[in-house]
C-alpha cells in the first residue's frame, strides 16, 4: 500500500515540477528531475512487484527468509557460498559460526567385536520417567532380546525392552528405592524374541504405533523441545535425523551405516508415516568424507546439505535452518542406529539393538570402532585400553556426555565413549603462561594451527565469575538467537522471554560449546535444563 | 612441590577471617591456576578465563603508560622552556614523571582493591578481576597534577555508587574509570577544566611562576643524579612568558586547525608531546593497543569501526556547515587531537557497559562517535565529547539492546 501511495505522490509531483519548470523556462533543470522521478517510479513499481511476487511466493510455501523471491537481487545472491561438487539435491546451507575442537585420540581402521557380557538399562536416560517404573522381569530370569524390561506406571503401553538376551543378575536401585540400572548377562550367542509385523501399505497411524510402542521401538524416538519419549497421540510436524556428528572425535557415520543400508531406508520408510509434515535429512557438506550413498541416495526424504564447524551436524541446528519449531508444535529427531533398530524391526520382527562404537581419547592405547549393543558395560569396553588410574570415563562426547566410571554403562543413544586425563593439577601461573597448549576460541592463546590435535584435561582453566564477556556464545551458536539473553531469562525466571528467545529451539548439546568458550565459567548446559523445565511446566 | 604446600599451610580459615581468606584467594589463584575440574556439563573447558582477559587489556595499555609517564616530566620542562628537544633531559623528565605517575597508580589500586576485597569477603564470593583493568585506565585519564585525596574520593564514588550498589562485576550501567574521571570533572571542575591542569609540577600556568618541587625532586633524585653526574633539578625553574599549556583541542576551538597547528606540528599531536590526560596523548601506542585487543578478540570490532563511521559521519556533515573554525576540522585532523583513540580502544569496548548484541554494538559504536563529536565541536565549556558521550550511551545500551532482542522475539512471533 505505501508503494502505491508514494508512486502516485511522484506522479503528482511531477506535474506540477513540469508546470513550474515551463513558466521559468529552465530545460535542463526541467529534464533533469523527470528523469530522476522516471527512475523513482521504475523503482517504486518494480519494488511493488517484487514484493507481490514475495506473496505469491509464500502462498506457495517459499520462505521469503530464506530464498529471494523478490525482483532485486539481495546481497545474499552476490556472495552465494560455494556449494561443494558431491552435494547434489537439496538444499545447501553454509554455517559460518562455531568452533571444531580437535581433539588427540580419534577412533580409527575396522569394526572389531567388543567382546562385552554385561548389559545395562537405565530409567533415568529417559527424561521425565516416574523414578520407579514397573519392573517387568525377575532378577535370574531368562530373556530374549526384545523382552519387556520395564514400563512407566505413567504411560504403561511405552514399553522398555531388552538389547539382548541372557539372564537378569541385578536390579540395582538409587536413592529413595528409585531403579537405577537392570544389569543383564548376555548370552554368547544373542536370541532374539520373534513378533508378527504390520504391513506397512495397509496399516493403519495407530495400529503403526501401538507396535512400536510394545516393541521397545518408541523410546528410540527424542521428542523436541524438552527432549522426551513423544507421547502416543503427538504427531510431530516434522521428523529430523542428522546423517552426521561435528562433535569432538564423533563417530563417522559412514562406518556406523556400512551393513544397514536396507534397514535405513526402511526405517526412514516406517518414520515417514508417523508424520503429517516430512522425515528431514541432514547431511555433510564439508568436504571432509562424502557421505555414503545409504544417506545421499535415501529416497522419500528432504535432503539438507550443511557445511561449517561444529555444531552443523546438530540436529538442533539443523531443524533452525530448515523448519523451526512454531508455536507448540513437537519434532521428533533420531540418530542414525536408532533408525536402522526401527529398520531391523520391520523387516526382521526382531529388536536388534546393536550398535557401532567409537572409543575415543588419547588416555586409549588404542582408540577404535567395536560393535557392541545399546547399554554395554563401559569396564567392558574399555578392558585394557586405558593407559593411567587419573582419567575420566565420559559416555559420550566431552562436550555433552555423562560422566561414567568403568563401572559404569553406556547410556541408552550413545555412540562413543571418550576418555581423558582429570585437571586435578594446581598450575604456576597457568592463567597467564599457559605452558600445554590446550584448545580455545581467544585469540590470546596460540591455536598451533589447524591440523593440530589437542591432548584435554578436565582442568577448568579459571573460576567461575560473573557475565562480563559479551557476544561470545552467540560467535559459536549458528542460530538466529542470543544465547547469552536467553540464560538471562532463566536466571531471572521470565518465562515467557525464555520462548520468544527462542529457548524451545535448543538443547543441550546445542548450548554446550557455549558453556567450553565461556570465559567466565557459567554452566551454560544446566541452566539451559532448568530454563527447558519451567517452560514445559507452564505449557 | 614444596612452595605449594607451603602456600597451602598458610591458608586462612574462610570463617574465622573472611576478609583475610578473600585476600589470600585472590593472591593464591593469582600465583596457581586452580585444581578444579569440571562437573556436569562440558568435560573440558576453553582455556580462557577472565584473569587472563582482563591482564590482555593491561598489557595492551603498557606502551601508554611509558610514553605518559615520560610526557609528564616532557610537558613539565616545556613550560619552563627548558630540555625543548624530546629527548633531552632524559632522566630529569623519566623521574618527574615517576614521581607523579607512582603515588596515582598506588593510590587507584589500593583503594579500589581494597573496597573490592571488603565486598568480595562480605558478599562471600571470589574477587572478580575487573578492577585490575578499571585501576589500570584510571590514572590514564586523569591529569598529572591531580590532588591525591581527589583521586580516592572519585575511586571510592565509582565503585561504591557505580558498581557495588548495583551489583557488583557485570552488573554496572556506567564504565567505572569514566564515572570516577566525571566525579573529578563536576566535583572538582577546577582540578580539570581549562588549560591549567595539564601541566604539571606548577602553581599555576602563568609567566613566572616558579615550580613546586618536593623531596622526592630536590631530595631524592637530586643526590642520585649528581652522584651520577647527571644535571639536576633546579628550584629557580620558572614558567616560561607567554606559555598557556593549551591543548590542541582549546586551539581549535579559538581558531579552527590553523591555530592548532601555529602551535603543534602534526608529529608532535601524532607522537603525544603534548599536554592532556596521562596517557591519552600517544595516537602511535594507542593504536598498538587496539591492534592487539582487536587480534586477540578481547574488544569488539564492531564498537571500534561503529565510533569511526560515526565520527567520520558526523564531521563529514559539520564540515558542509562549516560555520565555526572548529567546523572545518576535517575527520583525519579529528583523531590526531584530543582522547578519541584512547576512549575508542579502552573505554568503549568495556562489555559489561556496552551492548551486548552485535547489531546493538553497531548503533551504540555509530552513536557515540556522532554525540562525542556534537560535544567536542559544538560545547565551548569543555571541548571534549568522549567522556560524556560513552557515559551517555552507557545508560542506553540496554534499550539499544531490548530493541534489537524485541524484533528477534517479534520475529519469532510471526513464524508461528
Amino acid at each position: 500500500m505505501n508503494k502505491l501511495k508514494l508512486t502516485l505522490s511522484l506522479a503528482l509531483l511531477t506535474n506540477i515540477l513540469s508546470a513550474q519548470s515551463q513558466s521559468s523556462g529552465s530545460n535542463l533543470l526541467f529534464y533533469g528531475i523527470v528523469a530522476v522521478c522516471a527512475v523513482l517510479v521504475i523503482w517504486a513499481m518494480l519494488g511493488l512487484a517484487g514484493n507481490l511476487l514475495k506473496i505469491e511466493a509464500s502462498k506457495y510455501g517459499i520462505d521469503p527468509e530464506t530464498s529471494n523471491m523478490g525482483v532485486f537481487p539481495g546481497l545474499r545472491d552476490f556472495i552465494k557460498p560455494k556449494r561443494p561438487s558431491f552435494a547434489i539435491g537439496g538444499s545447501f546451507h553454509s554455517l559460518k559460526k562455531g568452533f571444531d575442537i580437535s581433539l588427540e585420540g580419534k577412533a580409527e581402521g575396522d569394526v572389531t567385536n567388543a567382546g562385552v557380557s554385561r548389559f545395562a538399562i537405565r530409567p533415568e536416560d529417559f527424561r521425565g520417567m516416574s523414578p520407579i517404573p514397573k519392573v517387568e522381569v525377575e532378577l535370574g530370569a531368562e530373556i530374549k532380546a526384545g523382552d519387556v524390561l520395564f514400563y512407566d506406571k505413567k504411560r504403561p503401553e511405552i514399553q522398555y525392552v531388552s538389547p539382548v538376551s541372557g539372564e537378569v543378575v541385578d536390579i540395582r536401585r538409587g536413592e529413595k528405592r528409585s531403579i537405577a540400572e537392570i544389569v543383564i548377562l548376555a548370552d554368547k550367542e544373542i536370541k532374539y524374541r520373534k513378533v508378527s509385523i504390520p504391513d506397512l501399505h495397509s496399516c493403519e497411524r495407530g495400529e503403526l504405533v501401538s507396535f512400536m510402542t510394545s516393541n521397545g521401538l518408541w523410546p528410540l524416538i527424542n521428542e523436541r523441545p524438552f527432549d522426551v519419549v513423544p507421547l502416543l497421540e503427538t504427531i510431530p510436524s516434522n521428523i529430523f535425523i542428522s546423517t552426521f556428528d561435528t562433535a569432538p572425535l564423533a563417530p563417522d557415520s559412514n562406518v556406523i551405516i556400512a551393513g544397514n543400508e536396507e534397514a535405513f531406508q526402511h526405517g526412514l520408510t516406517v518414520l515417514s508415516k508417523l508424520t503429517t509434515g516430512k522425515v528431514h535429512l541432514g547431511l555433510d557438506a564439508r568436504g571432509k568424507t562424502i557421505p555414503s550413498p545409504a544417506f545421499t541416495g535415501a529416497s522419500g526424504v528432504e535432503k539438507h546439505w550443511f557445511s561449517g564447524p561444529h555444531p552443523a551436524g546438530n540436529v538442533g541446528v539443523h531443524i533452525h535452518h530448515v523448519s523451526p519449531i512454531k508455536g507448540h508444535n513437537k519434532v521428533w529427531t533420531l540418530g542414525v542406529q536408532e533408525v536402522v533398530t526401527i529398520g531391523k524391526m520391520f523387516i526382521t520382527g526382531e529388536y536388534h539393538a546393536d550398535r557401532v562404537v567409537a572409543l575415543t581419547g588419547a588416555e586409549l592405547v588404542s582408540p577404535k570402532y567395536v560393535k557392541t549393543f545399546q547399554g554395554a558395560s563401559l569396564g567392558d569396553l574399555l578392558k585394557d585400553n586405558v593407559r593411567e588410574e587419573n582419567t575420566r570415563v565420559v559416555s559420550g562426547d566431552v562436550l555433552t556426555g555423562k560422566q561414567e566410571s568403568l563401572e559404569g554403562f553406556l547410556g541408552f543413544r550413545d555412540d562413543q565413549v571418550t576418555v581423558l586425563k582429570e585437571g586435578n593439577y594446581y598450575e604456576m601461573f597457568g592463567w597467564l603462561l599457559p605452558l600445554a597448549p590446550r584448545p580455545s576460541v581467544s585469540g590470546t592463546i596460540p591455536s598451533y594451527g589447524k591440523d593440530y590435535k589437542f591432548e584435554v584435561d578436565t582442568n577448568t582453566h579459571g573460576e567461575k565469575r560473573a557475565f562480563v564477556v559479551t557476544g561470545q556464545y552467540e560467535s559459536v551458536l549458528p542460530m538466529d538467537i542470543y544465547p547469552q539473553h536467553v540464560m538471562k531469562a532463566i536466571i531471572t525466571n521470565n518465562i515467557e522471554r525464555m520462548e520468544g528467545l527462542g529457548l524451545s529451539e535448543l538443547t543441550e548439546e546445542d548450548v554446550a560449546l557455549c558453556e567450553f568458550v565461556c570465559t567466565s565459567k557459567n554452566p551454560v548446559q544446566s541452566i539451559l535444563r532448568q530454563g527447558l523445565e519451567s517452560l514445559k511446566e507452564q505449557s | 612441590m614444596g612452595l605449594i604446600d607451603f602456600l597451602k599451610s598458610i591458608e586462612p580459615d574462610k570463617k574465622k577471617s573472611p576478609l583475610l581468606h578473600t585476600a589470600y584467594d585472590a593472591f593464591f589463584t593469582f600465583a596457581y591456576a586452580p585444581d578444579t575440574v569440571t562437573k556436569g556439563g562440558t568435560h573440558i573447558k576453553d582455556g580462557m578465563d577472565l584473569k587472563r582477559l582482563m591482564v590482555t587489556v593491561v598489557i595492551a595499555m603498557q606502551l601508554c603508560y611509558l610514553f605518559g609517564t615520560y610526557n609528564i616530566g616532557h610537558q613539565h620542562f616545556v613550560a619552563a622552556g627548558e630540555y625543548l628537544g624530546f629527548i633531552e633531559g632524559f632522566h630529569l623528565k623519566l623521574a618527574h614523571g615517576l614521581i607523579k605517575l607512582i603515588p596515582i597508580y598506588v593510590v587507584s589500586m589500593a583503594v579500589g582493591l581494597g573496597i573490592e576485597f571488603y565486598f568480595a569477603a562480605k558478599k562471600g564470593h571470589a574477587v572478580e578481576e575487573g578492577y585490575l583493568v578499571t585501576g589500570a585506565l584510571i590514572p590514564l585519564i586523569m591529569p598529572p597534577d591531580l590532588p591525591l585525596w581527589i583521586l580516592t574520593l572519585s575511586i571510592v564514588f565509582a565503585i561504591i555508587i557505580g558498581k557495588e550498589a548495583f551489583g557488583g562485576t557485570g552488573m554496572n550501567i556506567w564504565n567505572i574509570a569514566l564515572l570516577s574521571r566525571v566525579f573529578v570533572f563536576f566535583a572538582y571542575p577546577l582540578t580539570i577544566a581549562g588549560d591549567q591542569c595539564w601541566i604539571s609540577g606548577y602553581e599555576k600556568i602563568s609567566g613566572g611562576t616558579s615550580v613546586n618541587y618536593g623531596w622526592f625532586h630536590t631530595g631524592f633524585f637530586n643526590t642520585l643524579f649528581e652522584w651520577l653526574g647527571l644535571s639536576t633539578f633546579s628550584t629557580a625553574t620558572t614558567v616560561v612568558d607567554g606559555f598557556s599549556g593549551a591543548t590542541p583541542l582549546a586551539l581549535a576551538y579559538e581558531g579552527g586547525w590553523e591555530k592548532v597547528t601555529s602551535v603543534f606540528s602534526e608529529g608532535q599531536m601524532i607522537w603525544g608531546a603534548i599536554p592532556g590526560s596521562i596517557g591519552e596523548t600517544n595516537k602511535v601506542f594507542i593504536v598498538i593497543g587496539a591492534l592487539i585487543l582487536l587480534l586477540t578478540r578481547v574488544a569488539s570490532w564492531r564498537i571500534m569501526v561503529g565510533m569511526l563511521v560515526g565520527l567520520i559521519g558526523t564531521t563529514w556533515i559539520l564540515n558542509a556547515l562549516g560555520s565555526t573554525p572548529f567546523m572545518t576540522v576535517t575527520w583525519t585532523q579529528h583523531l590526531m587531537m584530543g582522547s578519541f583513540l584512547f576512549a575508542m580502544a579502552f573505554m568503549a569496548t568495556d562489555p559489561v557497559t556496552a551492548s551486548s548484541t552485535d547489531k546493538g554494538k553497531w548503533i551504540y559504536g555509530i552513536l557515540i562517535g556522532f554525540i562525542g563529536i556534537i560535544i567536542r565541536v559544538m560545547n565551548p565549556a569543555y571541548p571534549e565529547g568522549w567522556m560524556l558521550a560513552i557515559l551517555l550511551l552507557n545508560t542506553f545500551a540496554p534499550t539499544i539492546d531490548y530493541f534489537v532482542i524485541e524484533s528477534n522475539i517479534k520475529k519469532r512471533f510471526s513464524r508461528a
